[in-house]
């Protein structure tokens, strides 16, 4: 019997994979342990605690201003990756047209190119169109790297759709427009939200498009690097440490939503049961 | 029905319009710059081989050679890595495997800067590891950034997600009764590996080498904040080319070398795998 020999590999497979998630957490735990250190050098053990340098974060004008460029980038990002995503999606997954093996390879293309590399490019492209870089530009040079990966990630989505929905509420007499907003969009909508998830933390985190496509703006990770390079300031894990607050905020936002809409689907299914 | 009239055209058309303009219109743009003469900054020149010789003759292919060799190093370790735990997910785990894929991706969703620095301070002297050291055994360790090693540390960390999850879906597109019946015939632990689970788990496998390859391979902040210069990668390399040196013919000719190099890989990959079944099971 294979299965008896089985049990010592199974824990020891466990073991490996706790092990694995720790090493990937432990930079992180160290960012936040040097946030709260009072030395202007990091060095460990800490000896002293503070928390002066989030005081200056938060008194800081010029965080205030890279914090409000990289949310301005990330939210505009946001609603135009998953709008162009959305309807790659469909593509990708949803009808079988002609073209479509290699569309779903010329779409992947972006994810598998290296992203400095991508950046300079789109530089020589704006300086060629003859457009000054800014954080416009770099609105859309992070969308051409988060495009395919949202589409990625709603086709999986899609994937599990059923078309045949769509079909019986058109023969119902539901308008393509009625269709669209009462059939298609709440059963895509968990992969709407995780794509937007995703565009909203990858922009928001993205360093090397920025750094060649923001011109004379700054985005929050631009400046971490800058000053990790050169002229380190405690700021640096400070401003890190709440970057990463930041996103674990949205990331259970997302899933508590997520949890309340199962909650309220299945309440409503239980109704529709008793009311039969 | 006209190919243009089908709906699947019609909504594909936006994204191809997009990625027309944003990818393969930079890349023509690169490829152009690469056939200019040395330091010119427009298009409208005598086109010219001289930055593919000077790949050669000043040398530039070393920080290439130097590129595809951490790169495969990355690639052999994250396998190794990788494939026990990508085999609890998709074989053991049951419903944790959802847990488990969500703490993984998370760290994706943080700056690679910031966790690339969460290790400077680790390895620091004076840092995380050091002082623990010191505080255990009374003597410190010698410095452990700006090596080689730290930088195949780094690459091994940052790109771990991207060789997991396509070896999960791989994985688990191996049937366990194929598994059991191979046994049932008496073959061995090893055999049914060789001969059953590896050659149908390949595509996964196929895609987390060459996706983590790629990425590997073009990787800047690695080598910048964890390497400290100690050696130069090809990123490294174009980008001084466009920014220091202002050489933009010179940053393109290495940038198209990266570009067909890792064409080539995506090329074979894309030829021997099916998108459509891989993803729908993922």
């Amino acid at each position: 019997m294979p299965g008896a020999r089985f049990g010592l590999v199974r824990r020891l497979i466990v073991i490996w994979t706790v092990a694995v998630i720790a090493f990937l957490y432990i930079p992180m735990v160290s960012v936040v342990l040097a946030s709260f250190a009072k030395k202007r050098y990091f060095s460990f053990p800490v000896k002293a605690w503070d928390t002066r340098w989030y005081e200056k974060v938060f008194n800081s004008l010029s965080v205030r201003e890279l914090v409000v460029t990289s949310l301005d980038v990330a939210v505009l990002v946001t609603v135009f990756s998953v709008i162009l995503a959305f309807l790659g999606a469909l593509a990708f997954a949803r009808y079988d047209w002609k073209g479509r093996k290699l569309y779903q390879k010329i779409v992947l293309l972006p994810i598998f190119f290296p992203q400095a590399v991508l950046g300079l490019a789109l530089l020589l492209w704006f300086s060629a169109l003859g457009i000054t870089t800014s954080w416009q530009t770099a609105v859309f040079a992070h969308m051409v790297w988060i495009v395919p990966i949202v589409t990625l990630i709603i086709s999986i989505q899609v994937y599990g759709f059923d078309p045949a929905l769509e079909e019986a509420a058109r023969d119902l007499g539901a308008s393509r427009w009625q269709v669209l907003r009462e059939i298609t969009l709440p059963i895509l909508s968990p992969g709407l939200i995780s794509g937007s998830v995703f565009a909203f933390l990858l922009s928001w985190g993205n360093f090397p498009l920025s750094l060649f496509s923001t011109g004379a703006d700054q985005t929050v990770p631009e400046w971490l690097y800058a000053k990790m390079v050169m002229g380190y300031t405690p700021m640096v894990p400070t401003l890190g440490s709440l970057t990463m607050g930041g996103a674990v905020i949205v990331v259970l936002a997302v899933y508590v939503a997520f949890l309340l809409r199962r909650w309220r689907h299945n309440r409503a299914m239980a109704g529709v049961a008793f009311d039969d | 029905m006209k190919a243009w009239r089908e709906p699947g055209f019609l909504v594909a058309a936006p994204v191809m319009l997009f990625l027309l303009i944003g990818f393969a219109g930079p890349l023509l743009m690169v490829f152009g710059y690469s056939f200019m003469p040395p330091r010119t900054f427009s298009l409208a020149q005598v086109p010219t081989l001289a930055n593919f010789v000077s790949v050669i003759t000043d040398s530039f292919y070393i920080s290439f050679l130097w590129s595809v060799g951490l790169a495969s190093v990355t690639v052999a370790l994250l396998l190794l890595i990788c494939y026990p735990i990508a085999y609890g997910m998709a074989k053991l785990f049951g419903k944790w495997a959802n847990l488990v894929t969500v703490l993984i991706a998370i760290p994706l969703l943080v700056s690679e800067n910031i966790r690339l620095f969460g290790w400077v301070l680790v390895l620091l002297k004076g840092g995380i590891l050091d002082g623990t050291v010191k505080m255990l055994f009374g003597t410190g360790l010698p410095s452990l950034l700006y090596t080689v090693p730290s930088i195949v540390f780094g690459l091994v960390y940052v790109y771990l997600p991207f060789m997991l999850f396509p070896l999960v879906i791989g994985l688990s597109l191996v049937p366990d009764s194929l598994k059991e019946a191979a046994y049932d015939l008496g073959a061995s632990r090893l055999e049914v590996f060789r001969e059953v689970e590896l050659p149908l788990a390949m595509p996964g496998i196929l895609i987390g080498c060459m996706l983590t390859f790629i990425l590997a391979l073009g990787s800047l902040a690695e080598s910048k904040i964890l390497g400290g210069q100690v050696i130069i990668m090809i990123a490294d390399d174009i980008e001084s080319a466009f920014t220091y040196a202002q050489d933009w013919p010179k940053g393109s000719v290495l940038s198209v070398m990266l570009i067909l190099f890792s064409g080539g890989l995506v090329y074979y990959l894309f030829r021997r795998v099916d998108l459509d079944r891989l993803i729908r099971r993922g």
